[in-house]
């Protein structure tokens, strides 16, 4: 701890954050975790799909945008905010397509996951919009079924940012926004298998889809069979 | 696929339209230094000279800006205005306001559709005309009103409707219809030929006699820090809607160290039933210009930016000619009035249909050249705004109060209204009144004593501050226009009894879901569902639970949204739960032993009824008779 | 104390594939303590086809696709105490409501039947009708999860549910402590 740090806490532990970090990057570095879709490490922040949103001195903040303060208390994992997270994984759930038992992503599937550890079990009152997006399967490694998409950017952020490329964008407002890639089709573009926007650790559903391995690991062996979304960093502070 | 991609779209009419030659595409770029900041005026320009923005359009803006073909497509399909099909050589958009609705509209439409042989939302083959529906085009005090390419059509009859079809069949521009010698009238001329400005109530401070930039030559005597003493001690504040002190959002800009400084005023007046800006955009152009000027003084800018809604093209000329008045004579340009070191010009940038752009990140984000998309806060746009410099925005109304308050000083502003809320506020107010138009009356006015004045003592409901404001009803009607009581930013819609609350109510959620700019999810997809919920309340089709399901969905929406639309996006609903609690009750239908009466059988199976030609076994009960 | 009464349970399949009910027969031996605490009425299990009695439970696997999937989760609904949406076809259409998103045309039905059974690229229809025998039950404008027909009490996620989920919610619920699954056992797949 230096004399710059500042000190503030999230349901009443103490957090160090670095000047300049935001809550989320400090409460990574505490073994906190505050659920996120859109933010993921060594991207830009977004902001976008708000499911980190936590309460900073009682102010309804997106996490991981939003810089630590000295002296904040921050609430996270509070049954209102879990309840309003839930509310948007749902959300997103019934923007797409999203079949678990017939997706490749099962299993690995970050927004499944947050399903699951939001405990998103009750009936929903929902209305499904049922998208009919066609398939792009165009390139020769990689297939893209943008009716699974969630609008979390990471693959446009880290096609231009990491891969340095561009491959994907946002295009249409509104309910129409949605993801799209840099020419007529994905084989069109510059897209290789070998980009980081394409590894399995992008795309957070089954959107981005990689060619031929896709039930290479069997279901029940997966990512989130090994612990609820999270237990990575909430790891660090057990010890 | 039986959807329409965007992608079958593009390649349909493709053939059948003339290439876009690519040099006049770079030269557009060109124009503008291939600067990709102004994307929107590129595309703009190309959409004006060619109907629509082609996939090899984008290629050539891309390969120009030095941007890639998605980012160009990203700006391209976000903007109503601009269009990846080709359009009609005359593009008309009806305004779909829900006083337009109410005023007619229907029979427009049908009156265009008939003339012109399509429906809404289509293009003739021969790529004559396209018909849409747009949002509020800001002439609510005189409806049913459309936009015929650049011009405006107000006070719309199904009559007037087929005059002017037949006038644009027969091959008349849209400005010879306004009228035979259009290029002869100056443009505040041309623009009163199409739009009436309906003052109805001037007051001491705006629509009044206003000098000569009195303000701006007195703000010449005082140091910027004195400027901004006296704009905060005269209480003004933000009249766009949000209400921040604008003395205090000046001094957070000049306190900020910085290469340039940004002024930057916000003229996309999106918020259904106002039109206040229009009319000082129409009438008070100078004293706009004035207060920006103070306001660069103040804050040390050298630049500015006046963002002109895409609905309110119909003012350019008028803002242009005076920008060029002015800096013939010395008040913008460099040296301002003979002072050494007081420089600022501003241009104007056109908006291309998009409500969101009036939020103060959009609206940089859209000057930008980007798709208008809210900015993340922090930082601030006094901290870091346009192109990364510390800006203020403000709204077109306080930058003309700003210049006044310099004229007639801080003391003057500070005695009219009430405490919390100083000086003058114009209120547009239209819907079911006799009066319909702009008022400018000191803060504190009860609905009541507006509603006497604009003949609306009939109104069962007044929308206050527009979609994003309240609903009242009756009960409230002595409630007063302030901040701290009843906020708007302009819009006073009065309702009489026979209106349908859940009709406006639905079409506000459409308004927000059509103008959402889609970044974060519950703004996105929420307002959807709420959307939905009260189609399913008009059809009968709700669940008594579905009460709850409203306040609750609006909840996360409003605690969960990125910026101020999501935030006040569920404001219809709830507030005409609270207001018109019957309206909802009235339509539900509670289950029956756990069973849905809101699950229509019948309708459920009507279309298999007749693919199968037969009748159900099950719920077609005389069928064994 | 006088013996308990068992719990009487019925159970349907609708738009569904059977795979919930295989799933119910994975609680492998535990069905015989189940068996002690309850009896089977209507059911396929039974084969028994109507009610013969008001039940506690109903389990419902399949959503709404078709005029009798509606007719008899009705029935369960007026039968039953207690209605539990067992696996994501019953819980949000499933599979079956993929036809949802295809289905955008004019005609949707038609265009959903047509590709089905005369024009999709691996059909053989020599005959190139669509089967329409009197006693098949009118297709659905689209498909329906449970919740939207009825009111629905629980729902156990799942593609299938695991034996141990479905044996613990039934338990829980039999013993009247039910509250929910441990979030560890939830999967929709």
């Amino acid at each position: 701890m230096t004399d710059q740090d500042i000190t503030f806490t999230i349901d009443g532990v103490a957090i160090t954050a670095k000047p300049g970090q935001t809550i989320m990057e400090a409460a990574d570095d505490a073994g906190v975790y505050i659920p996120r879709l859109c933010d993921h490490e060594g991207l830009r922040h977004q902001g976008g799909c708000r499911v980190c949103t936590v309460k900073a001195n009682g102010r309804s903040v997106a996490a991981c945008t939003q810089p630590a303060a000295p002296g904040q208390t921050v609430e996270n994992e509070t049954p209102h905010i879990n309840k309003l997270r839930r509310d948007l994984v749902e959300m997103l759930f019934h923007e797409g397509n999203h079949l678990c038992p017939i997706c490749e992503a099962s299993g690995n599937c970050e927004l499944q996951a947050m399903a699951y550890r939001l405990e998103m079990g009750e009936p929903t009152k929902f209305p499904y919009l049922e998208p009919s997006r066609a398939l792009d399967a165009s390139h020769h490694d990689i297939a893209l079924d943008t009716n699974r998409c969630i609008s979390c950017g990471r693959c446009i952020r880290a096609s231009k940012d990491v891969d340095g490329k561009g491959v994907f964008g946002y295009v249409g407002r509104g309910i129409h926004r949605r993801v799209a890639v840099n020419g007529e089709d994905l084989a069109h573009t510059d897209a290789d298998a070998s980009d980081h926007a394409m590894s399995d650790e992008v795309c957070p559903v089954g959107c981005i889809i990689r060619k031929r391995v896709g039930f290479a690991t069997p279901i029940g062996e997966r990512e989130f069979d090994k612990g609820l979304i999270g237990y990575e960093i909430e790891g660090k502070r057990r010890g | 696929m039986a959807t329409n991609t965007p992608d079958e779209q593009m390649t349909g009419p493709a053939v059948s339209v003339p290439s876009i030659p690519v040099e006049e595409i770079v030269s557009i770029c060109q124009t503008y230094g291939n600067d990709r900041h102004r994307m929107l005026d590129i595309l703009r320009d190309v959409q004006d000279r060619f109907r629509w923005i082609s996939p090899k359009v984008m290629e050539t803006v891309a390969s120009q800006t030095c941007l890639s073909r998605i980012e160009v497509e990203g700006v391209a399909s976000f903007y109503s205005f601009l269009s990846q099909t080709p359009k009609g050589r005359v593009t008309i958009r009806l305004c779909d306001d829900i006083i337009d609705r109410f005023a007619g509209l229907a029979a427009i439409a049908e009156a265009f559709e008939e003339e012109l042989g399509i429906k809404v939302g289509e293009t003739s083959p021969d790529e004559s005309f396209s018909l849409e529906y747009t949002p509020c085009i800001g002439m609510c005090d005189q409806a049913p009103a459309a936009m015929v390419n650049d011009v405006v059509v107000t006070k719309l009859t199904p009559d007037l409707a087929r005059q002017w079809a037949q006038s644009l069949k027969a091959g008349k521009s849209p400005e010879e219809i306004v009228s035979d010698r259009f290029a002869d009238l100056s443009p505040h001329a041309r623009a009163t030929a199409q739009v009436d400005n309906n003052i109805r109530h001037a007051g001491a401070v705006l629509l009044g006699p206003v000098p000569d930039d009195a303000g701006l030559k007195t703000a010449l005597g005082l140091t910027p820090v004195q400027i901004m003493d006296m704009i905060e001690a005269s209480g003004l504040r933000g009249c766009g809607g949000a209400g921040f002190t604008t003395g205090r959002k000046w001094k957070f800009a000049a306190a900020e160290k910085a290469e340039k400084h940004f002024v930057l005023c916000n003229a996309d007046e999106g918020e259904p039933g106002t039109f206040k800006d229009r009319v000082l955009l129409t009438e008070r152009p100078h004293l706009l210009v004035e207060g920006m000027t103070i306001a660069a003084r103040a804050v040390g800018a050298r630049e500015g930016i006046i963002y002109l809604r895409g609905e309110y093209v119909y003012l350019r000329d008028l803002i242009e000619e005076v920008l060029a008045d002015r800096r013939a004579r010395g008040l913008l340009g460099e040296a301002i009035l003979g002072v050494e070191g007081f420089d600022f010009d501003l241009r104007v940038q056109m908006g291309a249909g998009a409500y969101i752009c009036g939020e103060e990140g959009a609206l940089i984000s859209s000057c930008e050249g980007l798709p208008g998309e809210p900015k993340t806060r922090p930082p601030f746009p006094v901290n870091r705004g346009y192109l990364g410099y510390p800006t203020v925005v403000n709204n077109v109304e306080t930058f003309c109060h700003a210049a006044r308050i310099l004229d007639r000083g801080a003391q003057w502003f500070f005695d009219m209204g009430e405490e919390g809320s100083h000086g003058t506020k114009l209120f547009s107010v239209s819907g079911d009144c006799l009066n319909p138009g702009l008022y400018e009356f000191p803060y504190g006015l009860t609905i009541n004593e507006l509603l006497e004045m604009v003949g609306g003592e009939d109104a069962a409901a007044v929308q206050v501050g527009g979609p994003s404001g309240t609903m009242i009803a009756r009960d409230s009607f002595h409630r007063r226009l302030t901040f701290d009581d009843l906020a708007t930013g302009g819009a006073i819609i009065v309702f009489s009894g026979e209106r349908n609350v859940l009709e406006i109510v639905e079409y506000y959620m459409s308004f927000f879901v059509h103008e959402s700019c889609g970044y974060c999810t519950p703004c996105r997809v929420g307002n959807v569902f709420l959307q939905k919920a009260i189609g399913k309340f008009r059809k009968g089709l709700a669940n008594p639970e579905d009460i709850d399901y409203l306040k609750d969905l609006s909840g996360t929406i409003i605690e969960t949204s990125r910026c101020g639309l999501g935030m006040t996006s569920p404001n219809p609903i709830l507030t005409t739960l609270k207001n018109f609690p019957l309206v909802y009750s009235a339509m539900v239908k509670p289950s029956k032993d756990g069973i849905r009466a809101t699950f229509d059988i019948q309708s459920a199976i009507d279309g298999a009824r007749h693919l199968a030609k037969r009748r159900s076994y099950i719920y077609d009960e005389d069928f064994s008779k | 104390m006088a013996e308990l009464r068992k719990a009487r349970i019925a159970t349907a399949s609708l738009a569904g594939c059977f795979g919930c009910h295989m799933a119910i027969l994975d609680i492998d031996e535990r069905l015989m303590e189940l068996m002690k605490l309850v009896e089977v009425d209507r059911s396929p299990l039974t084969d028994i086809k109507r009610f013969t009695k008001r039940c506690d439970i109903g389990i419902i696997e399949g959503g709404c696709c078709n005029e009798e999937n509606v007719h008899v989760l009705r029935d369960f609904r007026r039968n039953c105490d207690v209605l539990i949406s067992i696996g994501q076809c019953a819980i949000m259409g499933g599979l079956p409501a993929m036809r949802n998103a295809i289905m955008h045309s004019d005609a949707p039905l038609r265009e959903c039947l047509e590709e089905a059974y005369i024009t999709g690229r691996y059909i053989r229809n020599t005959t190139h009708d669509i089967p329409n025998d009197p006693a098949l039950p009118l297709l659905l404008d689209e498909v329906y999860p449970c919740s939207d027909v009825v009111e629905i009490d629980y729902q156990i996620p799942g593609c299938a549910p695991t034996g141990d989920v479905i044996y613990e919610t039934l338990a829980g619920l039999l013993a009247g402590k039910f509250h929910g699954f441990d979030r560890m056992h939830i999967k929709f797949d």
